[in-house]
C-alpha cells in the first residue's frame, strides 16, 4: 500500500508541474469519481429515506385502516416469524452441506478437479429465483409428500412434525430445503475461501504425525476455517431473509405461527407477503407493505452486518 | 482441539511404530471421508434435477410463436412471450446503462483516488448494499417514483432503477478486483513519462483491466437478469409488446414466468407450459451471459509480465 501511496504522490507531483489543462483535466476525472462514491451512498441513503416516509403513514395509521384490521405490529409479527422460521431452517439444512461441499472441493478431490467442481457449485448461484421456485412446486414438493408423510407418522411426537402432512408439498420444509439449495453456494464459496488457505505446515505438520485425511481436516482445517463458516453462514441467512419468489410460490400461508414444517397452514414471510399481496394493494396498504420492507431491510442489514463484524474482525488478527 | 492434538501427539508415534493406523481411526476416516464425498453429491443433485426438469418441461412451450407474438387478446392457450423477452431486454440493458458506469467510476475511485474515511464508508456500505433483498429493491423503486409520479405507477425503468440497486455492487466489487491485480510498475512507467493521472488511469489502467472488466459486468448482468421480486412491484404485468420504459407497464420473462403458473386460466397445462419455457429462456440467457464472459477474458485479456 505505501508504494502505491508514493506514485500517486509523484504522479500528482508531475501532473501538478505540467501546465494548467492537464490539471483540469485531472480536477475533472477525480471529481466525477467521487462523485460516483458520493452518489452510491446517497442512493443507500435513499433506500431507508424513502422507506421511512412511504412506510411512515402504516407505522402512525389506526388498526382500523390496516390490512387485515390489525395494528401495524400485530400485522408485522407474523410475516417476521415466518421470514426467521424459514430462513433458520434453510441456514441448518445447508451450512453442514456447504461446509462439506467446500472440504471436498478442497480437500478430498483431487485438486485439478477443484476448479471445475467449484464452478459447478457457484452454477447454484446464478440459476434465477423464480426457477427454484418452479423447481420447488412441481419436482420437489411432490417428492417430498411421502417423506413428509413418513415424518408425521414416525416424529409426529415432536412439534416440528405434528401434521396432519400436507398433500401438495407447499409446506415450510419444502421452502426452507428449497432456501437451503439456494444459499449453499454462498455458505459454500466464503468456507471453500478459507479452506483453501489453511497454513500448509498446518496441515503437514499434522500428517507428518500420522494423522488420517480426516484427523488433518478435523483439527487443521475446520479450526481454521471456523469464523469464516460462521460468517458465511450469516451471509446465507441473510439472503434466505430476503429471498422472495421461492417462498411465494411454494408456501401455502394462513397466516397461522407456528413451527409445525410439514402442514398446510403456515406463516408467511415478509417478502412473500409483499409479493403476493403488493400487485393489487393500493392506499394505506402499500403504506403497510412498505413498513414491512423496512423491517425486512433492518433484519437482513443487522444479518449481514454481523457477518462482515466477523470477518473483519478475522482479518484484523 | 487442544485435547485432541495432545491424543495425536502422544498416540499416533507409537502406532505407527507399531506397524500402521488403529482399526478404529482408520474407518473413522473411511466414514468421513465418504460422508464429505456424499454431501457433495447430495448439494450437486438439485443442481442436476433443476437443469433437467427445466429443460424436459421446457422444451414443449417452445415454439416460433414463443419468440414472435405477444399475448395481447390471446385465448385458449395461445400466444407469446416476445413482449417478455423484449421487455426483459430492455430493462435490464437500461440497468446496465446506468449501473456500469456509475459501478465502475466507484471502483476506480477505491483503487485509485480513494482515501480517508469516504473510502471506508463506500467499502462498508458496499458490502451492506450487497446484501438488500431484492423486494426491497423493488419497494425503493416505487416509493423513489411514487413521489414524482403518484400511486400505482408502473414503468419499465422503475423496474431498471430497482435492478440498478442491487447490481451496483456486483460490479464494484469485481472492478475493484480486476482494477487491483494492474501492477503499480504500469502506472509508474506511465507517471514517469509525465502522464497525468487521468490519462494514466484512462489509457493505461483501464485497457489493460479491459477484458476483466467486461467479464465482470456479463457476469453481474446474468445475475440480476432473472430477477422477479423487484419487477413484480415496478414493472407490473401487461400481455402487449412495450418499447418504451418510460411510459407504461412492461412485461418480462421472469415476470411472465411467474404469472403464468399463478393465474393459468382455462388451459392449464399450456400456461404451465409457457412457464416452463420462460424459465429455460432465462436460463439460457444466464447461461450464455456466463459463458461468453468467460470466452471474452480468455480472448482478450492482457497477459501481465
Amino acid at each position: 500500500m505505501a508504494s502505491v501511496d508514493t506514485t500517486t504522490n509523484a504522479g500528482q507531483l508531475l501532473a501538478a508541474a505540467s501546465g494548467g489543462r492537464r490539471r483540469l483535466g485531472d480536477r475533472v476525472f477525480s471529481r466525477t469519481a467521487v462523485l460516483a462514491a458520493v452518489t452510491i451512498l446517497a442512493l443507500l441513503a435513499g433506500v431507508a429515506i424513502f422507506l421511512l416516509s412511504e412506510g411512515y403513514p402504516a407505522l402512525t395509521a389506526a388498526a382500523s385502516e390496516l390490512p387485515e384490521g390489525k395494528t401495524f405490529l400485530d400485522y408485522v409479527a407474523p410475516l417476521a416469524f415466518g421470514t426467521v422460521l424459514a430462513a433458520a431452517l434453510a441456514a441448518l439444512i445447508a451450512v453442514p452441506l456447504a461446509v462439506a461441499a467446500a472440504l471436498f472441493i478442497t480437500h478430498v478431490a483431487p485438486p485439478r478437479m477443484a476448479l471445475t467442481l467449484g464452478y459447478l457449485v457457484d452454477l447454484l448461484a446464478a440459476i434465477p429465483s423464480i426457477i427454484y421456485g418452479l423447481w420447488g412446486i412441481f419436482v420437489l414438493g411432490p417428492k417430498m409428500v411421502p417423506v413428509m408423510k413418513w415424518l408425521e407418522a414416525k416424529l409426529g411426537f415432536i412439534p416440528f412434525f405434528d401434521g396432519p402432512a400436507s398433500v401438495t408439498g407447499r409446506t415450510m420444509l419444502v421452502a426452507g430445503l428449497v432456501l437451503a439449495v439456494m444459499i449453499l453456494p454462498i455458505v459454500s464459496a466464503v468456507a471453500r475461501e478459507a479452506f483453501a488457505q489453511t497454513p500448509r505446515r498446518l496441515r503437514e505438520g499434522a500428517q507428518a504425525l500420522g494423522a488420517t485425511r480426516w484427523e488433518t481436516i478435523r483439527m487443521t482445517v475446520l479450526p481454521f476455517g471456523r469464523s469464516s463458516v460462521i460468517s458465511g453462514a450469516m451471509l446465507g441467512l441473510g439472503r434466505a431473509l430476503g429471498e422472495t419468489m421461492a417462498v411465494t410460490i411454494i408456501l401455502s400461508v394462513s397466516g397461522a405461527v407456528t413451527f409445525n414444517l410439514i402442514s398446510q397452514a403456515n406463516p408467511s414471510t415478509i417478502a412473500a407477503n409483499i409479493a403476493l399481496d403488493f400487485p393489487e394493494s393500493s392506499g394505506l396498504a402499500i403504506n403497510a407493505l412498505i413498513a414491512t420492507g423496512l423491517v425486512l431491510f433492518a433484519i437482513t442489514l443487522i444479518t449481514n452486518m454481523g457477518a462482515r463484524w466477523i470477518i473483519a474482525r478475522q482479518e484484523g488478527e | 482441539m487442544e485435547s485432541s492434538v495432545q491424543s495425536l501427539g502422544q498416540s499416533a508415534p507409537s502406532r505407527l511404530l507399531a506397524g500402521g493406523l488403529g482399526t478404529r481411526r482408520r474407518i473413522v476416516n473411511i466414514v468421513m471421508t465418504a460422508l464429505i464425498a456424499g454431501a457433495f453429491v447430495l448439494a450437486m443433485l438439485p443442481l442436476f434435477s433443476l437443469v433437467f426438469e427445466v429443460a424436459k418441461r421446457g422444451i414443449p412451450g417452445l415454439s416460433a410463436d414463443f419468440f414472435t407474438t405477444d399475448a395481447r387478446g390471446a385465448v385458449g392457450g395461445a400466444g407469446g412471450a416476445s413482449h417478455a423477452i423484449m421487455g426483459t431486454l430492455i430493462i435490464t440493458g437500461v440497468a446496465t446503462v446506468i449501473s456500469v458506469p456509475i459501478g465502475i467510476m466507484a471502483a476506480i475511485y477505491l483503487n485509485e483516488y480513494g482515501a480517508g474515511r469516504l473510502r471506508r464508508a463506500l467499502t462498508f456500505f458496499v458490502d451492506v448494499m450487497t446484501g438488500i433483498p431484492s423486494i426491497v429493491a423493488g419497494l425503493f423503486a416505487y416509493a423513489l417514483f411514487e413521489i414524482f409520479f403518484g400511486p400505482g405507477i408502473r414503468l419499465g425503468v422503475m423496474g431498471s432503477v430497482a435492478l440498478s440497486l442491487l447490481v451496483i455492487p456486483i460490479v464494484i466489487r469485481s472492478a475493484e478486483e480486476v482494477l487491483k491485480i494492474v501492477p503499480d510498475h504500469l502506472r509508474e512507467a506511465s507517471y514517469a513519462l509525465g502522464t497525468p493521472k487521468w490519462k494514466t488511469i484512462t489509457k493505461i489502467v483501464l485497457p489493460t483491466a479491459f477484458a476483466g472488466l467486461v467479464t465482470g459486468v456479463m457476469i453481474a448482468i446474468a445475475r440480476i437478469v432473472g430477477e422477479t421480486a423487484p419487477l413484480l412491484v415496478t414493472t407490473g404485468v401487461v400481455d402487449s409488446m412495450n418499447t418504451d420504459p418510460f411510459n407504461g407497464r412492461m412485461q418480462n420473462l421472469a415476470v411472465y414466468a411467474y404469472n403464468e403458473y399463478r393465474s393459468p386460466g382455462v388451459m392449464k397445462q399450456a400456461a404451465y407450459d409457457k412457464a416452463w419455457a420462460a424459465a429455460l429462456t432465462l436460463i439460457a440467457i444466464v447461461m450464455i451471459l456466463n459463458v461468453a464472459a468467460r470466452l471474452v477474458y480468455r480472448r482478450y485479456k492482457t497477459e501481465i509480465r
